[in-house]
């Protein structure tokens, strides 16, 4: 007895460690302490567990321990942060993975003891089953392709949709099947083969740019299986933090999916950027672009009063983020202002920006959201946009024929002057024509985003 | 009230707390928040030590060994990534630094 109190009083503390871990996120100079408590609250809820009395042989659990922990300390000290996006999804993986595994072995443990789960229990699992074996199915396609193992681009073909509704349907039926009647062991098994491949044809089909809405919405399903894990083993602690991380995945993807004016159901069966050669836009037939050189667009950053930098997944895929670091410090020594403007799906997933220019050391204070910068860009002498395409493109405002039409965007057109570094006069992700790169106001600077700034940093140097 | 529905009151509550404090999280942490999150859905890790130890059958038992080494690492090395992360977000301090120079 003494013994389940002292379990139930280390999964107190561990959520509100969690909960109160997560509040202190708020705050970018307290969040670290608050993720140190978290880690300490996880400690109180592994220890409290190991009491638990149904536990009767430590051998396999200390193997487990051992392994994970080799496993995981590289994989928390060695990857880089621009590797960052393959690495959420792959603990998305592991994460829903575990779920799945432990609703297999309870199912598979009951039908062996021969006490069939009840319906209510056998509904949690087959949830917990459902939708941990999609996110992993998921988040395995996505890792891949943002490793680029998988082609990055929407894979897809024709009648996809009705396919993939196909076997949707074909879970559910399943997941009604067993649940009214948990003996269909057939059921339970080819549900978990079903889930996975409908996990790997959901994400199949979407491309690189769309990627934070799905990351963000496998996190969410991710939660939502480990909550289904704590009602089919009766653990509240898993409730607890599986409904966190499926709250914390639901805003996100709520909040990724309004800055791109888009519907779920539009990110994951509209397939993006294969559709857009239907999408008229404008054609840039009849408009020239300016290109600059590296001395001039050096001058006019020199002189410049405020400077605002708007970094795309371009800079990400250049590493260019510390020469921006620099070029930013160098136009502040010479009594400039530079301000980094940041779209809320600029890169790869939520705050992705952030983190790199974090990397760069770049004070998050000079870090701004959309709503914050968007005022500043009438008074901005130069934007300077680097790698960035969609973000800018004020067909989002104008043009009701484009496929971003609506999309809230970053009002580099409204600066005095704007530079953008490309590498080429390719499209952007979306495959739309910018108007920005043709505006009189606008100048090219073509080349690789790191070696353009290396450039500018050491002709400002001799300006 | 039965335990079921004990535990739906604590999911639904849970959930809306998560809600509450997740939405004042702002952009600029949003990843480190990804990272947060699934370090702390390692916590599956609770039911996989259970169906490792409970020693109730060889299949359980392997299935949970899988299930721990794979909520191990992704505890381990998650709250690694989130503190190496949240160390990078430095606040500037143009003041101090201008004092400095100045003091030179």
């Amino acid at each position: 007895m003494t013994r389940d109190v002292f379990i139930q009083a280390s999964y107190l503390a561990a959520s509100i460690s969690f909960i109160l871990g997560l509040r202190m996120l708020t705050r970018p100079d307290k969040a670290r302490r608050g993720m140190q408590l978290a880690a300490v609250g996880m400690l109180f809820a592994v220890v409290g567990t190991l009491l638990n009395h149904t536990i009767v042989d430590y051998r396999w659990i200390v193997g487990g321990l051992v392994l994970g922990t080799v496993i995981g300390y590289p994989m928390g000290t060695r990857v880089p942060m621009t590797a960052m996006p393959q690495r959420i999804a792959l603990s998305l993986t592991l994460s829903a993975l575990a779920a799945t595994l432990v609703g297999v072995a309870e199912y598979y443990t009951r039908m062996n003891a021969g006490t069939p789960p009840d319906r209510v229990t056998m509904t949690a699992l087959g949830f917990e089953i459902m939708l941990g074996c999609i996110t992993v199915g998921g988040t395995i396609v996505a890792a891949g392709k943002l490793q680029e193992w998988l082609p990055s681009k929407p894979l897809t073909y024709k009648g996809q949709n009705f396919f993939n509704g196909l076997v949707f349907l074909a879970i559910l039926v399943l997941l009604v099947s067993v649940i009214s009647d948990p003996m269909k062991q057939w059921a339970f098994y080819s549900m978990i083969g079903i889930s996975l491949l409908f996990g790997i044809m959901l994400v199949l089909p979407i491309g690189g740019a769309d990627m934070p809405v799905v990351v963000a919405l496998l996190n969410s399903y991710s939660g939502l299986a480990s909550c289904a894990t704590g009602f089919a083993i009766g653990n509240v602690i898993l409730i607890i933090s599986g409904s966190l991380d499926g709250s914390s995945g639901f805003i996100l993807s709520i909040l990724m999916s309004k800055a791109m004016n888009r519907s779920f159901t539009n990110v994951l069966f509209g397939a993006f950027g294969s559709e857009v050669t239907a999408g008229t836009g404008k054609t840039s037939e009849g408009l020239a672009v300016r290109s600059i050189g590296v001395e001039d667009a050096a001058i006019q950053l020199a002189y410049a009063q405020l400077v605002i930098v708007i970094p795309g997944y371009g800079m990400a895929v250049a590493q260019a983020q510390h020469m921006v670091r620099e070029l930013a410090e160098l136009i502040e020594k010479r009594g400039g202002e530079v301000k980094f403007a940041v779209h809320p799906v600029a890169g790869r997933m939520p705050g992705h920006m952030n983190v790199l220019l974090a990397e760069a050391n770049v004070p998050y204070d000079k870090l701004y959201d959309m709503d914050e910068i968007n005022s500043e860009f009438d008074r901005a002498d130069v934007a300077l946009v680097i790698g960035a395409n969609d973000v800018v493109n004020p067909a989002a405002r104008t043009d009701k024929s484009s496929p971003i039409y609506g999309m809230p965007i970053l009002n580099a057109d409204r600066a005095k002057s704007v530079i953008v570094l490309k590498r080429g006069m390719s499209a952007g992700f979306a495959g739309i024509e910018n108007e920005l790169f043709y505006d009189k106001r606008t100048s090219m600077l073509f080349g690789d985003a790191k070696a353009s700034l290396s450039g500018l940093v050491t002709e400002i140097k001799n300006v | 009230m039965s335990s079921e529905l004990l535990e739906l009151y604590v999911f639904v509550l849970a959930a809306f707390t998560g809600y509450m404090v997740i939405s004042r999280v702002p952009p600029l942490l949003h990843t480190p928040l990804m990272a947060a999150t699934n370090a702390i859905a390692g916590i599956s890790l609770v039911g996989s030590l259970i169906a490792a130890g409970a020693a109730a059958n060889r299949v359980a038992t392997i299935l949970g060994f899988v299930a721990v080494v794979a909520a191990t690492s992704n505890i381990v090395g998650g709250f690694i990534i989130v503190d190496r992360m949240l160390k990078m977000f430095k606040r500037d301090v143009p003041s101090a630094k201008k004092e400095e120079v100045t003091a030179k």
